[in-house]
């Protein structure tokens, strides 16, 4: 067991990866000479070369569009965008063709690579780079997103996600790569579409996701201080995700709270509040309760940042309100 | 690489391989095939047309529906460019795909079900007209997203380079998809990378409804801006199918000697309109009439009887068989069964 970062735990899984296949080969903006702009990738290019640590022109349609060409040649690119707001730049590739290009074919093609880009706000960058699109990756059929939260999650979902024989959008929240938990010395995966259960407790069921997660804990410190005992559950995986672990929950529970550090409307969350009143809605006393950011660009300044960004006192607080706690 | 070599690429591309030259190269080649093998070129070419009549015969009666966009005229560049091809190399084309995927050999009747939608299909039904796929021969689609199929093929070429195979992929894409910002990424990405690719534009003048005229800064030609991006390139006759036969051949050989790309600009025309929906109200009849001078299908073989390298009754005997394959290839279309609803969740995600 050693305690490490979020950023050493991807480095450890992408190290891992380019060891053991050749296939693997990781390609993006500053990723060999800088180093990758959030150093994930510093000192790959003196170990492994540039064949495989491959520095792309600042051209993402191009580079994610090769990179999907790549893997239905037989290699297993990792491609890293220095931001997700920057998918957009890429959309067409990501959603079009590696998405699409399997069904398209009846099944002939697979596309096995992974999109490695940071995600969220909480660190300044305003509206064009604090975005978690993420979430409407998640809407493609073809294509699995999953999220980390602490340093386990990122290693074991990074050691699944390249093994993956299809295009895995690898969100990592923006605000964790330094962030340390335990991760154990033993090899060990996470499979791609499990959701964990964080923490017990009989009274509510939260759920959340990557830096939302965080949140969780923080706010569970609160909510235990007044008598009630959460039970906590990060997604990890926004598709596909895992309502069986869900609806369990809430079985026990019959509360269920969704919480976002992306914004509100049109998010994750609001996709899975209308499925588990489908699915489950029996099983609850109240209302699906949902708590995201405001909609709003992402702002500059540090005060009206942590203003929009979903924080454990709005969670308390819709609680308490929703149900009259 | 230093400057001087820079400079050097440069000149290449400017002297050897300009316009002058490639358009000397149809008279040159034309004893160098065997009767055969201009026979299947010719063979090819005349399947194609009547695979896209047949098609536009079944989007009329309902069998075929969606876009149809048909090659009736370009025969001689798919045709030409994909005869001097190998198996080895990997074939990306845009949404016009009919021609390219019956040019490299992939069968007809599954080709034919595809587009009737059918479970029989090369895609089982799933993909239509515009995504034709046949992994088994390196036919990675039918792209139809304009320009989108590009950095796929420089993906594909990266893949050859990076195991050091010994093959190319030729990316065909139109004049419409010139415009695209990622037509000018994917140029520069395989330039900077040494990628084993062949951009093959097929210059058919119209991207849709709109002449190149009107939406194009810097004249007809494309293949001389490739200076920009040190890409050799050059243009062919695309209504001529040996001269786009050598070009290709050419050029696949300086891609593997000198492991970077090579653009071609065949200059080509489109006989029907862009979709089966299109009146054509954009452009004159007489300009239609005048392309139709060069039709491929009607001037090869003639020219082939006139050089006496085959007969009338030779080439009638093709016609004949080619109708056959294709009457057959509707009827298997008609004859094979929808594709299960239980097919719907099958082949989005990998195992």
């Amino acid at each position: 067991m050693s305690e490490i970062t979020i950023r050493e735990a991807l480095k450890i899984a992408l190290n891992e990866a380019m060891e053991k296949d050749e296939k693997v080969f990781i390609m993006g903006e500053d990723i060999g000479e800088y180093g990758g702009a959030y150093a994930v990738t510093d000192g790959f290019l003196k170990k492994f070369g540039p064949k495989r640590i491959k520095d792309t022109p600042i051209s993402e349609q191009a580079f994610v569009g090769a990179g999907i060409g790549a893997a239905v040649g037989g290699l297993r690119p990792v491609i890293e965008l220095m931001s997700i707001s920057f998918s957009l730049v890429a959309f067409d590739q990501i959603v079009n063709m590696a998405g699409n290009i399997r069904y398209m074919s009846g099944g002939q093609i697979s596309v096995p690579m992974v999109i490695r880009a940071p995600t969220g706000a909480g660190v300044q960058l305003a509206a064009t780079h604090s975005q978690s699109f993420e979430t409407w990756l998640a809407e493609v059929p073809g294509i699995k997103v999953v999220c980390p939260s602490n340093s386990y999650d990122a290693l074991g979902l990074m050691r699944s996600a390249i093994n993956d024989n299809n295009p895995v959008i690898f969100a990592e929240p923006a605000l964790l790569y330094g962030s340390k938990s335990n991760v154990p010395d033993e090899y060990f995966e996470v499979n791609l579409g499990d959701a964990n259960v964080m923490k017990e407790g009989d009274d509510i069921t939260i759920v959340s996701y990557g830096y939302g997660s965080k949140v969780l804990s923080d706010s569970a410190k609160k909510l235990e201080a007044i008598g009630v005992k959460p039970e906590l559950i990060d997604l990890r995986s926004l598709n596909p995700i895992d309502y069986q672990t869900i609806i369990q929950s809430i079985q026990k529970t019959n509360r269920l709270v969704l919480v976002d550090t992306a914004r509100k409307t049109g998010g994750i969350m609001a996709e899975i509040s209308a499925n588990i009143n489908e699915k489950a809605g029996e099983w609850l006393d109240g209302p699906i309760v949902r708590v995201g950011s405001k909609d709003v660009p992402w702002p500059y300044n540090k005060s009206l940042e942590q203003e929009v960004l979903t924080d454990s006192n709005n969670i308390l607080e819709t609680i308490k309100i929703s149900y009259g706690i | 690489m230093t400057s001087k070599q820079k400079i050097e690429k440069n000149k290449l591309s400017d002297d050897k391989y300009s316009k002058k030259s490639i358009k000397n190269l149809n008279s040159s080649n034309k004893k160098s095939l065997s009767t055969n093998e201009h026979l299947e070129l010719f063979r090819k070419m005349y399947l194609i047309r009547q695979f896209e009549n047949a098609c536009g015969q079944n989007y009329a009666n309902g069998n075929i529906r969606g876009f149809l966009h048909l090659y009736s005229g370009q025969e001689a560049t798919g045709v030409g460019a994909l005869s001097s091809l190998n198996d080895s190399d990997y074939i990306v084309t845009h949404y016009r795909d009919h021609g390219h995927a019956l040019a490299r050999g992939l069968d007809v009747n599954r080709s034919m079900a595809e587009l009737f939608g059918k479970k029989t299909g090369l895609s089982k039904g799933k993909g239509g007209s515009m995504h034709l796929f046949d992994a088994s021969k390196k036919f990675m689609g039918g792209h139809a997203i304009v320009g989108g199929q590009l950095p796929l093929a420089a993906g594909l070429a990266l893949s050859q380079q990076y195991d050091n195979k010994d093959g190319i992929t030729i990316c065909f894409f139109g004049d419409g998809s010139t415009n695209q910002g990622i037509y000018h990424e994917t140029l520069n990405l395989a330039a900077v990378w040494n990628l084993p690719i062949l951009f093959f534009l097929e210059n058919n003048m119209y991207g849709m409804g709109s002449s190149i005229e009107r939406v194009r800064a810097g004249g007809l030609d494309f293949f001389p801006a490739m200076n920009t991006y040190e890409i050799p390139s050059m243009e062919v006759d695309g209504m001529d199918v040996l001269a786009v036969r050598e070009a290709t051949e050419l050029a696949r050989e300086k891609i593997l000697k000198e492991k970077r790309p090579f653009f071609i600009e065949s200059k080509t025309f489109r006989f029907v309109g862009h979709s089966y929906a299109d009146g054509q109200k954009y452009r004159n009849q007489d300009e239609v009439i005048k392309w139709e001078q060069k039709d491929p299908i009607i001037i090869y073989p003639k020219k082939l009887i006139d050089m006496k390298i085959t007969t009338n009754d030779e080439i009638n005997d093709i016609k004949l068989e080619v109708d056959n394959v294709i009457s057959d290839a509707v009827k298997f279309a008609n004859e094979s069964e929808e594709p299960s609803l239980n097919e719907i969740f099958d082949d989005i995600i990998a195992e």
